[in-house]
């Protein structure tokens, strides 16, 4: 459970608040670009300061921790995976500081396994295509074994078939492991396939979560704006 | 705090290392001097020189970096890796190249006077400018082409599915970046050049201020004035030095995974002639020279005498431990205000240098005790500003592209140095210590104050040789010292390149 206590973000001359909670499962935060959906990801992964409130993850402070002491995994749009390193060496940084043991080669090769991928550790990140690079860096995530993940839309670059694959796969895994995640989306569809709830952000700040199926159905004002349809009843 | 704590002290470290002696050649030359009209046209001369001479070195070396990064033909890479040469090669050895070709009874007087082609004079300002330009058109090349490799594949790959004009959208823009800084620094190079000034030019019409500090140490050892023209010397550095840092812009290319670059524009007929043409000009530029050295050693090199080896095996220590020092000083220091400390080093000249760390020392040790350490600290300090220079950019990239992943997988420190910084700085870290060691391989400067018999250097061997009339023996030992010279650059440049080069 995620939650924003009067969060203020402060980037140039843009303002986000965001004063909610965020259950446990999978939400997605869809609005128009440049709303500040990727900052509040930046906020809760510590790349972006809070001017002021808090971030709260089930009643802990982490609003000041730097990004590698906080309960998240984030996956980037683009540079996810050291492009000069092998596979296993790029998995080897989420397990530890030290050369892998043979329990954590184990680990590795499961998780490789597990995203569809075994017996590639040797490889380097150019020897894949963009989907191999994506369950990857969903492999190195599900080693860091952080409780809540973070998706910026890493998928982005796939194609339509590709991405529904690694959507499903991030909800398969998440139910597996009981990681909440959050991720950013522009397609309302990506939202409908694995979001529970959804939470819209526009106008400057973040608004409660809510079942994504019924909020697609009667969108309210700003988010049938930036869908292109009407407004659904007793919604403004 | 620890981590902002290495690069405030280095820089420290550096800046004293640079005050120190030019205070201690104030202090003994008891103040400003006055500085005569001679002076003054030698200010005049200094700027106007190094200014030509880095227009002319940037704008030639677009062209043929250009040539060079996108044609593939047989000894590409060993043109890529002479584009070093000239920079690193010693200039005692350069000059004696370019007598041979551009000189009095050189090549191209011989080829012309026959055809009744009007005399070429090599001495003056004119020779000054063109030893300028033979000296750092492949520095400029090597940035410039830099600046083209760094540009990803990927963006060649959208810019030929787009037909999208490849020099408005990736090239000019690269250009506008690199450029400012390659001119910066071949400007401020060129602005403390002495042995060419002093071999080539001469005279009121092509003295530079440089000049004008080893003749009043050494024909009047008058050091107060020598300290007035060094302060001269060190503001039009940090003057250049800054200007260079303005000019030079800091957004950079994203990422490529490291493939290989293709591009698809540039395969009509008249762009590969014209390439074709930069490439062999350049070539034949660079090499004539350097030819004419390796033909006119050769014979000599089975006769070498005994303290020829000697010193050169003395100038291999040397030059491997002031590259070892210059890059333990640079890592931390690959920052904007780094990068300004550094510049110090290069604002002031290396006879200013060395003459304040003689004055610091001489009371303490016998001089030529101290020579090697001297000028392997000296030559570190000439090479931290291209090093950083050419390390910046690596790492600002390195930092942009994987900064956010570095810090949720909680790399800090040395390890994450040595997970992801050094690893993609592999290609710019083998040129910069390449760069190093080749320069303090062929360094004759400092040591000249400080050696004695004992001490000598390989540089120095060859200019005792020359003075002492051995025409036959300083040509083998300069062809020696060349060979070595590049050998090192070769070998670093190398080892970077490994994998990352086409």
């Amino acid at each position: 459970m995620l939650r924003f206590d009067d969060l203020l973000v402060r980037q140039g001359g843009f303002d986000l608040t965001a004063n909610i909670t965020i259950p446990a499962g999978i939400t997605a935060l869809i609005g128009p670009s440049g709303a500040g959906k990727s900052t509040l990801l930046n906020v809760i992964a510590g790349f972006v300061p809070a001017a002021s409130g808090r971030v709260l993850w089930h009643d802990t402070e982490i609003t000041t921790r730097p990004p590698a002491q906080r309960p998240v995994a984030m996956l980037f749009q683009d540079n996810n995976l050291f492009a000069h390193l092998s596979l296993t060496e790029n998995l080897a940084l989420a397990l530890t500081r030290k050369r892998p043991t043979a329990s954590e080669r184990a680990r590795m090769e499961a998780a490789l396994e597990r995203v569809g991928l075994p017996g590639l550790g040797a490889r380097k990140p150019a020897e894949l295509s963009g989907g191999q690079q994506s369950r990857v860096a969903l492999a190195r995530v599900l080693l860091q074994s952080r409780p809540l993940v973070l998706l910026d839309e890493p998928f982005a670059a796939l194609g339509p078939a590709l991405k529904i694959e690694m959507l499903d796969l991030v909800a398969e895994v998440a139910g597996e492991d009981g990681l909440q995640v959050l991720m950013v989306s522009h397609d309302p569809q990506d939202a409908l396939r694995i979001a529970t709830r959804s939470a819209v952000v526009s106008d400057g700040s973040v608004a409660a979560p809510e079942p994504t199926a019924e909020l697609l159905r009667s969108p309210p004002a700003a988010l049938a704006r930036y869908l292109g349809v009407h407004s659904g009843p007793g919604k403004e | 705090m620890a981590q902002r704590a290495l690069p405030i002290g280095a820089a420290l470290l550096v800046a004293g290392m640079v005050i120190l002696p030019v205070t201690a050649v104030f202090w003994r030359g008891g103040g400003p001097g006055t500085l005569g009209p001679a002076d003054w046209a030698a200010l005049r001369f200094t700027l106007w020189q190094a200014a030509l001479s880095a227009a002319l070195s940037t704008a030639l070396a677009i062209p043929v970096a250009r040539a060079l990064s996108r044609r593939r033909f047989p000894g590409r890479s060993g043109l890529v890796a002479l584009m070093g040469a000239p920079f690193i090669l010693p200039v005692i050895v350069a000059i004696l190249g370019l007598l041979a070709v551009f000189g009095g009874n050189g090549l191209i007087n011989r080829i012309g006077a026959p055809l009744g082609l009007p005399r070429l004079d090599i001495y003056g300002y004119h020779g000054v400018i063109l030893a300028h330009v033979f000296f750092n058109l492949p520095l400029a090349v090597r940035l410039i082409l830099q600046g083209w490799l760094s540009i990803p594949a990927e963006r060649f790959r959208l810019a030929a599915s787009l037909d999208a004009p490849v020099w408005r959208v990736l090239e000019r823009p690269m250009l506008r970046r690199v450029c400012p800084g390659a001119f910066g620094v071949i400007f401020v190079i060129c602005l403390g050049s002495f042995a060419v000034a002093l071999t080539l030019g001469g005279g009121p019409r092509a003295t530079t201020v440089e000049l004008a500090i080893y003749q009043a140490f050494r024909f009047d050892f008058d050091l107060g004035k020598a300290a007035t023209l060094a302060v001269l010397q060190l503001c039009l550095g940090l003057g250049a030095g800054a200007l260079a840092l303005r000019l030079a812009p800091r957004e950079g290319f994203g990422t490529g995974l490291d493939r290989l670059t293709d591009r698809w524009d540039g395969r009509g007929r008249l762009p590969r002639v014209i390439d074709a043409l930069w490439i062999l000009l350049a070539a034949a530029f660079l090499l004539a020279p350097l030819g004419a050295v390796a033909l006119s050693g050769l014979p000599g090199l089975p006769a070498l005498p005994a303290e020829v080896w000697s010193a050169a095996a003395r100038s291999l220590a040397l030059a491997l431990g002031a590259t070892a020092l210059t890059l333990a000083l640079a890592l931390p220091l690959l920052s904007a205000p780094g990068e300004v400390a550094a510049l110090l080093g290069i604002s002031v000249s290396g006879l200013v240098l060395g003459t304040g760390y003689f004055l610091l020392l001489q009371p303490l040790i016998r001089p030529a005790e101290v020579a090697l350490p001297v000028t392997m600290l000296v030559n570190a300090l000439m090479a931290l500003p291209f090093v950083i220079r050419i390390l910046r950019p690596g790492l600002e990239a390195a930092r942009a592209d994987y900064g956010r992943l570095a810090a949720a997988l909680g790399l800090t420190g040395w390890r994450l140095w040595r997970i992801v910084y050094l690893p993609r700085l592999r290609r710019p870290l083998g040129f910069a210590a390449g760069l190093t060691a080749a320069l303090s391989m062929g360094d004759l400067g400092v040591i000249t104050l400080f050696a004695d018999g004992d001490t000598a250097t390989l540089p120095l061997q060859v200019y005792r040789l020359m003075g002492s009339y051995q025409m036959e023996a300083a040509r083998a030992a300069a062809l020696l010292l060349l060979a070595l010279s590049l050998g090192l650059f070769w070998g670093f440049d190398r080892g970077g390149r490994a994998n990352a080069a086409i």
